[in-house]
């Protein structure tokens, strides 16, 4: 009798432990199941839609009721907006974050502060950068345009350079950098030294700003306006991809929102080539040596 | 011999007059709103602002109270749904799964976390709300367009699970083996090992992910606009429409500087934002870098 029951008590705990299985493994394959899936609609809604005068051309008139005409400005918008602003981004972060691992001991206070606080930086919302610039252009007198979104969007990807390099930077050797001082370098020819050794990651941290600039919209909403037009002066409105697929898809019209599906797939393309590079650059820096 | 002194000198104060002018771009963002939200502040105290749910700015009433709930509703949800997956997921990856398909998972949720918002909201409007108002609410016997803070709650849930993921995998890991051998050698399987041992000793790094995720939920602007529904009203039930705080910062921009005291209220709406992520993110950071620390 009593071995009946500790048999079954044995048992109904081998139970708890396979349903328990069963359950994690539903939940991951839901979770990575999700990508597939977002991926998935939009392959699905956006491919019977996407042309090559969708991507090679601007809006025509009467683009907004259906006609023709594409989103070639959109896609331009947003390639210069994340260019520019990634590119300041990187030129900013890069000697920030050299600053905090080499200049100041990375002990020190103001180092683990300093990290602190771009840590939190890297969770303030686009849509509060955005606010605050637009106010700013106001009062400022000035109008919606691509120099508004370039600074608002390197204000956002500014903490993701630096903590992305930092942690490159906490990946170097230690005797890489001791060896350089003991030669009689100094911080700076250390620093490019160090620079060398992470080059595929600065590259990493590149192009994740780049992502983040690229898709993001409620940054450029209140800054960068939105026209119809090529971008061609830094000081006028101008689109983004993400915005125009936005717009496009508040249309009632079902030409315009199938638009609207097939500008999500080009910005879907872009960004899945971004992940691909940063992916393959990930593992040129686990081989790269000096 | 001098000049490479120099350039070392000229590097080290460019590098920090860059940082001291990126503390101070926050600091005055942080002075800005605060500036910016006087006005509305001074007509009115903080607490009625807060509470009150009357929210027509042509009469000049500035109530908060539908946003905020708005916001709550939507991230509540999010947690519902994406917490207690991730946290199966990341013991599965962490206790059972092989190398291999931990290394192949992971960079998924990579890709996932590089989608852009805009892209999760299109997906919100082209599978999750169809789905909601065609199948789900039935069920429920509710009728509804489908646009509502559920849908809002799905999307910000996917959008969630890499942050989740990625943290809860990193705690994880650091759980020492020997306290779960322990465990095991005394006869517990290896779920009740879990339970025990590996979920308590990580609880404070999942909390930290989970408060992380909330911030990230908060702050989410057009994803959430595009699938909730965007009515001002207090939501009674997960079919309801809401109206969080960033969407309403999003929609009203354009309008705001025609009405007095609108432009006051919707800086107050971003102060509250950024002093609510500030905070979280502050917390959740300390905490996960002492657990680093420990580990």
């Amino acid at each position: 009798m009593a071995k009946h029951t500790t048999s079954k008590i044995v048992r109904n705990r081998l139970r708890k432990e396979k349903i328990a299985k069963i359950l994690m493994q539903l939940s991951g394959i839901s979770i990575t199941g999700s990508l597939f899936f977002i991926v998935g609609t939009i392959l699905y809604k956006g491919l019977p839609y996407l042309s090559w005068e969708m991507i090679s051309q601007s809006p025509q008139g009467g683009f907004y009721i259906g006609k023709g005409g594409g989103i070639l400005n959109a896609i331009l918008g947003s390639l210069y907006l994340a260019l520019a602003s990634t590119g300041i981004a990187t030129l900013i972060g890069i000697p920030i974050s050299l600053y905090l691992n080499l200049y100041v001991p990375k002990d020190s206070f103001i180092a683990r502060s300093a990290k602190l606080l771009f840590d939190v930086l890297f969770g303030i919302p686009s849509i509060v950068y955005g606010a605050i610039a637009f106010s700013i252009m106001i009062w400022l007198g000035i109008r919606a345009s691509l120099l508004g979104g370039i600074i608002t969007i390197t204000l956002l990807t500014i903490p993701i350079v630096v903590r992305t390099i930092d942690e490159l930077l906490k990946t170097v050797p230690i005797d890489l950098t001791q060896v350089t001082f003991s030669l009689g370098a100094t911080r700076w020819e250390a620093a490019r030294v160090v620079l060398k050794y992470i080059k595929p990651g600065i590259f990493t941290a590149i192009l994740l700003a780049f992502g983040r600039a690229i898709g993001d919209v409620a940054g450029v909403l209140l800054t960068t306006g939105f026209s119809d037009n090529m971008p061609k002066y830094i000081d006028e409105p101008a689109a983004t991809l993400p915005l125009a697929i936005f717009f496009q898809l508040s249309s009632p019209i079902p030409e315009v929102q199938g638009r609207a599906y097939a500008s999500a797939l080009v910005l879907t393309f872009i960004i899945l080539f971004i992940v691909l590079c940063t992916h393959l650059l990930a593992a040129k820096q686990k081989k790269h040596k000096l | 011999m001098k000049f490479r002194l120099w350039i070392d000198k000229i590097v080290q104060y460019g590098s920090a007059f860059l940082l001291v002018t990126k503390i101070l771009v926050v600091v005055l963002i942080a002075v800005g709103l605060t500036f910016k939200s006087l006005p509305l502040l001074q007509n009115e105290n903080l607490w009625t602002i807060l509470s009150s749910s009357v929210w027509s700015p042509l009469k000049g009433n500035f109530g908060f109270l539908p946003f905020i709930l708005g916001t709550v509703w939507v991230t509540l949800i999010a947690l519902i749904i994406s917490v207690p997956l991730c946290v199966m997921a990341s013991i599965y990856l962490v206790e059972f799964a092989s190398d291999r398909l931990r290394k192949s998972v992971l960079p998924l949720m990579n890709v996932l976390a590089a989608i852009p918002p805009v892209l999760y909201g299109v997906w919100g409007i082209l599978f999750v709300v169809p789905i909601l108002s065609n199948y789900i609410a039935p069920i429920f016997g509710v009728e509804t367009t489908g646009f509502s803070v559920f849908a809002g709650g799905i999307v910000l849930a996917v959008m969630i699970f890499p942050i989740l993921i990625s943290i809860m995998v990193e705690v994880m890991q650091t759980v020492p083996q020997e306290l779960k051998d322990a465990s095991l050698s005394l006869g517990a399987t290896q779920w009740e090992t879990i339970v025990s041992v590996n979920l308590r000793k990580a609880r404070p790094g999942i909390v930290a992910a989970i408060v992380l995720g909330i911030s990230r939920a908060i702050g989410e602007t057009i994803a959430v606009l595009m699938v909730c529904g965007n009515v001002p009203q207090i939501p009674t039930s997960w079919f309801d429409a809401g109206y969080p705080i960033p969407a309403l910062i999003a929609n009203n921009f354009g309008e705001m500087m025609s009405i007095p005291m609108y432009d006051s209220a919707l800086m107050f709406a971003a102060l509250l934002l950024f002093v609510i992520i500030f905070g979280f993110n502050l917390i959740s950071r300390v905490v996960l870098n002492r657990l680093e620390d420990h580990g």
